[in-house]
């Protein structure tokens, strides 16, 4: 009896490391990514995973160890026992350490992806705007004058165009409540805040439709707030920009 | 429950038998803190059960997204074709959180385990003040039927989710129940929080003031220290809570704005005052609410640790450790909360304090973990229903704290916050570890609640089958989460990409059923056993060593005939040489215990 709870928590990191090891697989995974630093954030989950992999078997090893070979039995006595300092020692200070290089090695690919000090300096000028509101995302381009809020704007509902290959910089922004701008594939995910407005970027590694999810609950309708990044070549994204132009001047 | 201190040497111990008193004092209206205790250990089962079914109704609408509801879809929606709505979603999943957060976890762990432990354990013979006690239980029914009212008003419970961001939630124009129904949740909130500050600065007081002879800071069993540093977390976080209720409250109220900007619009309807920032209430709430993480799994971490103690006939590993470790989480607990608003908007360098602070508090979490390790390692364990409970906490915790870490990493966190992936590691912290420790500390002391043993057999049997469907429902969530999956959604399957999940995601639905199923075993059990059970009265059925165990099953009021003298750490277990492998806190130290003091 007591070898069989022994192995139902046995059952635990088998589970745990059998399920990460069949999910890629199983298309249980990561979209692939196709972003600049989808590969930085991708590289980083992974490391963590095989440090806490470690850990976890560890520690649950030794837990189905200790369970398996130290029950109650006729004639065993527990070790009378308070502590150990050196082993208390040693696992305080490799954790610890473990931890420190942790935080300190994701510095870079949090400052590369967030800092607009870095990534929206003296010069760059947003490439659209997006304004979440219940429950949809409207993206607006400048026209001709280069200017945002001005008569010859380009608009578009649910679905917004970008140049692959190009560091694309936009201003995200609520009307109404929160909201928060995700696209799994390129791994960027960013409030959108009423009141403020947030410098974003990406630069797509690849052609293609990629979904954009709102990832910050909204209201009922949250669910459906479904949106599309269509990322075409850069001659491609330029041909669409004017003649969208060309069709709005038309309509007005 | 006087009867058995008087029975045993009536007269001699004026001060343990009160007089007599009528049915509404002793059991309604009481004072003593173990009816308390009671109390709110079967209130908090009976909102235990509601949320659970919360909880299946969200896992149905997920499996399987607008289709009727066999039998009870009937019942519930007549007129939206009897199936959820996606309304209805958004409060179902806003209302479980609530319900299992605020009326299960924090009062279980502090209201009944709190209650009824503290003075049993450091041997006093009440609370300090028992008549805020009281208070403290009766505070919470104001809250309860405010809360389960806001079902019935025009609108609906509160549909925000359970951390309410404005401007969804405070602005009732913004989703049907941020009308009345999120009044009423601000409002039955104030009154938990009340509850729960006048419990706290109880707990204080009578850890501090009321401990037995002997009963020094360092000897007291891991359960009290847990639940008195929780108790010092509850007092200073709980101000900033109520502070934020009442702003969000005015905000509605009396327009005051503090959550919403100047001349704003949500729903085609003008927001009247404003000028105010909705991440500020982000802010005041996780100021408080990553605090209440740590108040829903210290306590746990406490009862674990005297349940494995008792099970492993083994000192506790590193007793002192253990308490500066939890302190240590407590400490830091109040500068991590910037950790739920990494994507928030936030100036991302606070997100980088954040991150190295949130990963500092893994070391502490970590340490214990070794220490139970430690416990087992040598030892002689006993496999009974609490010890087994007490075992998936540690096996359960490990994996929360761990998953923990790919949050705490600021870039990793871009990419799954709001995912599933935070939804299992939140389930396993809540559910893998507090409620199993819950669970594990209800099974360890019913006999000296109610004088009756629990049936081992299908405590074991619970335990089995909750351990393992808890695991097949959770952990695929991180999988799920991994796949890119947000939370909150009432139907996933809108995004192409997700369409590889949905067999996982159906998968997650079945064990969750078999997980809410398997906890009718628990209430079979319990009930079976208190009305059927044999009243052994056995005052130490697990040769434990602290001094609950020493007194009476179920203790008498006033607690102890007379109040014992403690004379060594609560965790002296086979100390050689002592004839047996327990030696309770109440006996002097032989004459081979060397070491014992410690």
């Amino acid at each position: 009896m007591r070898k069989i709870w022994s192995l139902l928590f046995l059952l635990v990191p088998i589970m745990g490391v059998g399920m990460f090891a069949m999910a890629p697989s199983s298309g249980w995974w990561m979209p692939k990514g196709a972003s600049t630093y989808a590969a930085d954030i991708d590289h980083l989950f992974n490391l963590i995973l095989g440090i806490t992999g470690v850990a976890f078997v560890l520690t649950q090893g030794a837990l189905v160890y200790f369970l398996w070979r130290y029950p109650d039995a006729e004639g065993r006595t527990a070790t009378y026992a308070h502590g150990n300092h050196r082993i208390e020692m040693i696992w305080t200070v490799i954790p610890a350490a473990i931890l420190v290089f942790i935080a300190f090695y994701q510095f870079g690919s949090w400052k590369d992806i967030k800092f607009r000090k870095i990534f929206a300096g003296e010069g760059t000028s947003p490439m659209f705007e997006v304004v979440a509101g219940q429950f949809e995302w409207r993206f607006t381009y400048p026209g001709k004058d280069g200017k945002l809020g001005t008569a010859d704007d380009v608009h578009s509902l649910n679905e917004f165009h970008a140049p692959v290959g190009k560091k694309v910089v936009f201003d995200l922004k609520s009307r109404d409540v929160l909201h928060s701008f995700f696209i799994p594939r390129f791994r960027i995910k960013q409030d959108a805040v009423p009141g403020i407005t947030i410098p974003v970027w990406f630069e797509a590694t690849e052609e293609g439709d990629f979904e954009l999810v709102c990832a910050e609950l909204c209201g009922w309708g949250h669910y459906k707030m479904r949106g599309m990044a269509h990322i075409v070549s850069e001659a491609a994204f330029n041909d669409w920009l004017e003649k969208t132009k060309a069709a709005e001047e038309v309509f007005e | 429950m006087s009867t058995a201190a008087t029975a045993v040497a009536p007269g001699a111990h004026a001060h343990a038998t009160h007089h007599e008193m009528g049915f509404f004092r002793k059991y309604v209206f009481a004072t003593d803190h173990k009816v308390i205790g009671i109390q709110f250990l079967f209130t908090t089962l009976i909102f235990f059960a509601l949320g659970g079914l919360l909880a299946m109704a969200i896992r149905w609408q997920l499996a399987w997204p607008w289709t009727e509801m066999p039998v009870i879809g009937k019942m519930l929606f007549p007129d939206a074709a009897r199936q959820i709505s996606p309304e209805f979603y958004t409060m179902l999943f806003t209302m479980h959180a609530t319900v299992m957060i605020f009326f299960v976890i924090i009062p279980m762990l502090a209201g009944a385990f709190g209650n009824f432990c503290i003075p049993l354990m450091i041997g006093a013979r009440d609370m300090a003040f028992p008549t805020l006690n009281m208070m403290s239980y009766w505070f919470m029914w104001p809250a309860f039927i405010i809360m389960l009212a806001s079902f019935f008003v025009e609108g609906g419970a509160a549909s925000a989710g359970w951390t309410s961001y404005p401007p969804l939630a405070s602005v009732p124009s913004a989703a049907p129940g941020s009308q009345g129904g999120q009044t009423l949740w601000l409002a039955s909130l104030l009154f938990v929080g009340v509850s729960s500050l006048m419990g706290s600065i109880n707990y204080i007081t009578t850890i501090v003031k009321l401990r037995a002879p002997g009963m020094k800071m360092f000897r007291m069993p891991m359960t009290v220290w847990a639940l008195f540093i929780t108790a010092i977390l509850q007092a200073f976080a709980l101000p900033v809570l109520t502070a934020a209720l009442f702003m969000q409250l005015l905000d509605r109220l009396a327009h005051t704005g503090f959550f919403v900007p100047r001349d704003w619009v949500v729903g085609n309807v003008p927001v009247q005052g404003g000028g105010g920032q909705p991440i500020l209430w982000q802010h005041l709430f996780w100021f408080y609410s990553h605090p209440a993480v740590y108040i829903m799994i210290l306590p746990a971490m406490g009862i674990v640790s005297d349940v494995v103690a008792t099970f492993s006939r083994k000192p506790l590993f590193g007793y002192r450790p253990m308490v500066y470790a939890i302190a240590g989480i407590a400490g830091l607990g109040f500068i991590v909360w910037g950790h739920h608003m990494f994507q928030s908007g936030m100036n991302p360098a606070m997100g980088m304090t954040f991150m190295v602070s949130t990963m500092l508090i893994a070391l502490p979490s970590a340490i214990k973990t070794f220490n139970w390790l430690g416990t087992i390692w040598r030892a002689r364990i006993q496999f009974t229903s609490a010890m087994l409970f007490a075992l998936g906490f540690v096996s359960m915790f490990i994996i929360g704290g761990l998953s923990g870490i790919f949050m705490a990493a600021t870039p990793v966190d871009i990419y799954i916050h709001d995912t599933y992936f935070i939804v299992g590691h939140i389930h396993y912290v809540l559910f893998g570890s507090s409620m199993l420790g819950i669970f594990a500390g209800i099974y360890y002391w019913f006999p000296k609640m109610f004088g009756k043993r629990m049936n081992e057999k299908l405590g074991k049997i619970h335990f089995f089958l909750s351990f393992i469907t808890l695991n097949a429902t959770f952990y695929a969530m991180h999988v799920l989460g991994t796949g890119g999956m947000p939370r909150r959604l009432a139907d996933p399957f809108q995004y192409e990409y997700l369409e590889p999940l949905r067999s996982l995601n159906t998968f997650v639905t079945y064990s969750a059923f078999a997980l809410g199923l398997s906890q009718v075993l628990f209430v079979v059990n319990f009930l079976g056993s208190l009305a059927f059970g044999k009243r052994t009265g056995e005052k130490n059925p697990w040769h434990a060593n602290t001094i609950e165990w020493t007194t009476p099953s179920p203790a008498p009021h006033g607690n102890f005939e007379e109040i014992p003298t403690v004379y060594r750490g609560p965790y002296e277990y086979s100390v050689p040489g002592e004839g047996r492998d327990y030696s309770p806190q109440t006996e002097p130290l032989g004459t081979t215990a060397a070491g014992a003091h410690r």
